[in-house]
C-alpha cells in the first residue's frame, strides 16, 4: 500500500501530465460540490443531464462552422458556452411554462442537442473529429490552463452561491414562499441552471458529458443521505469529489485503467455503499 | 393535499353524533361588519377562471380586523385559487381585491402564509431555524441573515413553543412539528394577517390539539384567515365562516348540521366521525399519504 502511494506521488512530482490531472480534478471538485449539492437538493438533475447533452450540438456547430465558414475563432469550447447558455434559457423557459409537459420536452431538447451535434460533426469537412473525448473527457489531457480557469469557475461558483446561499436555498425549498417574501424565483432558478451550464461545459474539457454529470450528481447525492444542512452537504461533496478524483487517478494511474470511467465507477459506488447506512428519518 | 381530502370527505356521516352545541347557527350570507375600522380584505366582484373552467364568479366578502375567518367548501370549490388571489400569486379576471387598503401583491410582506408542511421534500438538508428564517428573507439582500433576524426567527419558534427544535433538522420532525415550524416562518415575517392552508391536514390527533392551541392564542392579537376541511378546527379557532363554491356565501358559528349538509352537498362526512372511528381502532376513513 506504502508503494502505491509512493509510485503515485514520485508520479505526481515528476509527471506534469499527472500533476495537471491531479489538479484539475482537487479543483474541480469545488464547482461540482457546491453545485452539485443545489443541483440535487433542487431535484434538477435531470435538467442538468439535459443541460450537458446538449451543448454537444453547440461542440458540432463550431466545428462544422469553423470549417466551412472558415472561422479559426470559433472554437467547440465557444460553441459549448452559446449552447449551455441557448439550453439554460430554453429548459428554464420550458421547466416554468410547461410544468405538466417539462420532462418530455426536456427529453427531446435534450435529443436534439445530441443529434445535432452528430449531424454537424458528421458533415463538418476535413478530418473525423474524437467523439469520445467531448463525450468521456480525459482528464489526463488537461493543461495548466484548463487548472486555472477550473480555480476560476470554482471561486466564481463559491462567491456567488456564498452571496444568495440563503435565497437560494428558499427557493430550492419552497419557491412560492420565497416568491411572497419578494425573492425572484425565476431569477435565481435561471442562475442555478446557469452555473450548471457553466460548470458542465467547463468540466466537460477535463471530464466529458457522461463523468461531468455523473460527478455533479453523485457525490452531492451521497453526501445528502448523511448530513442536514445544504452547506454540509456542500463541503462533504466536495471532500467526496476529490477523494474519488485523486483515488480514481492514482488507481488508474497504477494500474493502467481508463481514469474517467473509473472515477465514475467510485463515484456510483460510494452512492450505493451509502444505502448500507440508514438515511435520515422521513 | 389527499390527506386534506380524506378529512373532508370524512366530515358528514356522522353529523348526528357530533356535538350538536358546536353546530346550531343559521344561513348568514355577507353579514355586515360589527367592526368600523375599514376591513383587512376587501374583496368586490371578483371572478377567476382557469382557461373555460370558472373557479370563483362574482365573489364579495370583507374580512374585518382581527376576525378568525374559516374559508371552508368542496374540493374544486375554489378555496385555494381565493388564497392564491389574496397572496397575489395570480390577478383576477374581473372585480378587485384589497389586502390591508393594498394591492394584494404589495401587501405580500404583511401576510404570514403557511402551506401544508406536508408538501415539503422531507429529506431537504435544512434545519428548522432555517426554515423559520425564510419568513425574513425580505430583510436580506445577500450574504447571511443579521443577529436580529435570527433572534426574531428563535422568538418565532418559542411562540409555537419549538424553541429546542432550532437546529433539528426538518427531515427528522413529525407532522405536527413540521407544521409548526411552517407557523414559526410565517410568524418570522411580522404579519398583520395569518393565512394557513389546510394546517392541520395528515397531523395526528394527539398533535392537532398543540396546533390548535397556538393558533388560539395567535388569533387573539393578528386576523386568521384559514382554509381548512377541518370542523374541529373551525369550532375551536373560527369566529366566522367563508363557504366557498364557486360564489362565497359567509357563515357565522356554530354552524348548524343543515349547513354543513348544504355547504359541502351531502358528500361528506364529519370529521368527528372520522376521529371516533379512529379512535375504536377502525383506520378505514383515515388519510395514508
Amino acid at each position: 500500500m506504502t508503494d502505491f502511494f509512493a509510485d503515485f506521488l514520485d508520479a505526481v512530482a515528476e509527471v506534469p501530465l499527472i500533476r495537471y490531472a491531479l489538479l484539475s480534478g482537487i479543483v474541480s471538485s469545488l464547482t461540482f460540490g457546491v453545485v452539485g449539492s443545489l443541483v440535487v437538493t433542487r431535484q434538477i438533475a435531470y435538467v442538468a443531464s439535459a443541460i450537458a447533452h446538449s451543448i454537444l450540438g453547440g461542440i458540432g456547430a463550431a466545428v462544422y462552422c469553423s470549417r466551412v465558414y472558415d472561422l479559426p475563432w470559433l472554437t467547440p469550447m465557444l460553441g459549448a458556452i452559446v449552447a449551455g447558455l441557448v439550453s439554460v434559457a430554453v429548459i428554464g423557459w420550458v421547466t416554468l411554462r410547461f410544468k405538466e409537459r417539462e420532462d418530455t420536452i426536456i427529453g427531446a431538447i435534450w435529443a436534439l442537442g445530441m443529434a445535432a451535434g452528430l449531424l454537424f460533426l458528421h458533415y463538418a469537412p476535413g478530418k473525423a473529429v474524437n467523439m469520445e473525448s467531448f463525450i468521456f473527457g480525459n482528464i489526463l489531457l488537461t493543461s495548466r490552463s484548463d487548472v486555472v480557469a477550473t480555480l476560476v469557475l470554482g471561486v466564481l461558483v463559491f462567491v456567488l452561491v456564498g452571496l444568495f446561499y440563503h435565497k437560494l436555498v428558499a427557493v430550492s425549498f419552497d419557491e412560492e414562499f420565497a416568491r411572497l417574501r419578494g425573492v425572484s424565483s425565476k431569477a435565481y432558478y435561471f442562475l442555478l441552471l446557469g452555473l450548471t451550464a457553466m460548470s458542465v461545459v467547463l468540466l466537460v474539457r477535463i471530464a466529458g458529458l457522461i463523468l461531468a454529470q455523473a460527478l455533479l450528481v453523485l457525490p452531492a447525492a451521497t453526501a445528502s443521505r448523511f448530513s442536514r444542512s445544504l452547506w454540509v452537504v456542500m463541503v462533504l461533496a466536495v471532500a467526496l469529489t476529490a477523494v474519488c478524483n485523486t483515488a480514481g487517478l492514482a488507481v488508474s494511474y497504477e494500474y493502467d485503467i481508463p481514469t474517467g470511467p473509473f472515477i465514475v465507477f467510485l463515484a456510483v459506488g460510494c452512492y450505493a455503499l451509502s444505502f448500507l447506512f440508514r438515511r435520515n428519518r422521513a | 393535499m389527499n390527506g386534506g381530502r380524506e378529512r373532508g370527505r370524512a366530515g358528514f356521516r356522522g353529523l348526528d353524533a357530533a356535538d350538536r352545541t358546536l353546530f346550531t347557527g343559521a344561513l348568514n350570507p355577507l353579514e355586515p361588519s360589527p367592526d368600523d375600522r375599514p376591513p383587512i380584505v376587501d374583496c368586490r366582484g371578483v371572478s377567476f377562471s382557469y382557461g373555460r373552467s370558472v373557479v370563483l364568479e362574482d365573489v364579495t366578502f370583507t374580512v374585518p380586523r382581527g376576525e378568525s375567518l374559516c374559508v371552508i367548501g368542496p374540493n374544486g370549490g375554489g378555496k385555494s385559487t381565493l388564497a392564491k388571489l389574496l397572496l397575489g400569486l395570480i390577478e383576477p379576471d374581473r372585480g378587485r381585491i384589497a389586502v390591508l387598503g393594498r394591492e394584494p401583491r404589495e401587501a405580500r410582506t404583511g401576510i404570514g402564509y403557511v402551506p401544508q408542511a406536508m408538501r415539503f421534500d422531507p429529506q431537504f438538508p435544512i434545519s428548522a431555524l432555517d426554515i423559520v428564517l425564510m419568513g425574513r428573507l425580505n430583510h436580506l439582500t445577500v450574504g447571511l441573515f443579521s443577529k436580529r433576524c435570527r433572534e426574531r426567527a428563535r422568538a418565532a419558534l418559542d411562540e409555537v413553543g419549538m424553541s429546542g427544535y432550532a437546529r433539528r433538522p426538518f427531515s427528522d420532525l413529525s407532522g405536527g412539528e413540521r407544521q409548526r415550524v411552517m407557523v414559526a416562518r410565517a410568524l418570522a415575517c411580522d404579519p398583520e394577517i395569518l393565512l394557513l392552508d389546510e394546517p392541520t391536514a395528515n397531523i395526528d390527533l394527539s398533535i392537532e390539539a398543540q396546533l390548535i392551541e397556538t393558533l388560539a392564542k395567535l388569533r387573539e392579537r393578528m386576523t386568521v384567515l384559514m382554509v381548512t376541511h377541518d370542523l374541529d378546527l373551525v369550532s375551536a379557532i373560527g369566529n366566522s365562516v367563508l363557504c366557498v363554491n364557486h360564489r362565497v356565501h359567509r357563515h357565522s358559528l356554530p354552524l348548524s348540521g343543515e349547513t354543513i349538509k348544504e355547504i359541502y352537498s351531502g358528500r361528506r362526512r364529519l370529521e368527528h366521525d372520522r376521529r371516533t372511528r379512529h379512535q375504536q381502532g377502525d383506520h378505514s376513513a383515515c388519510a395514508h399519504d
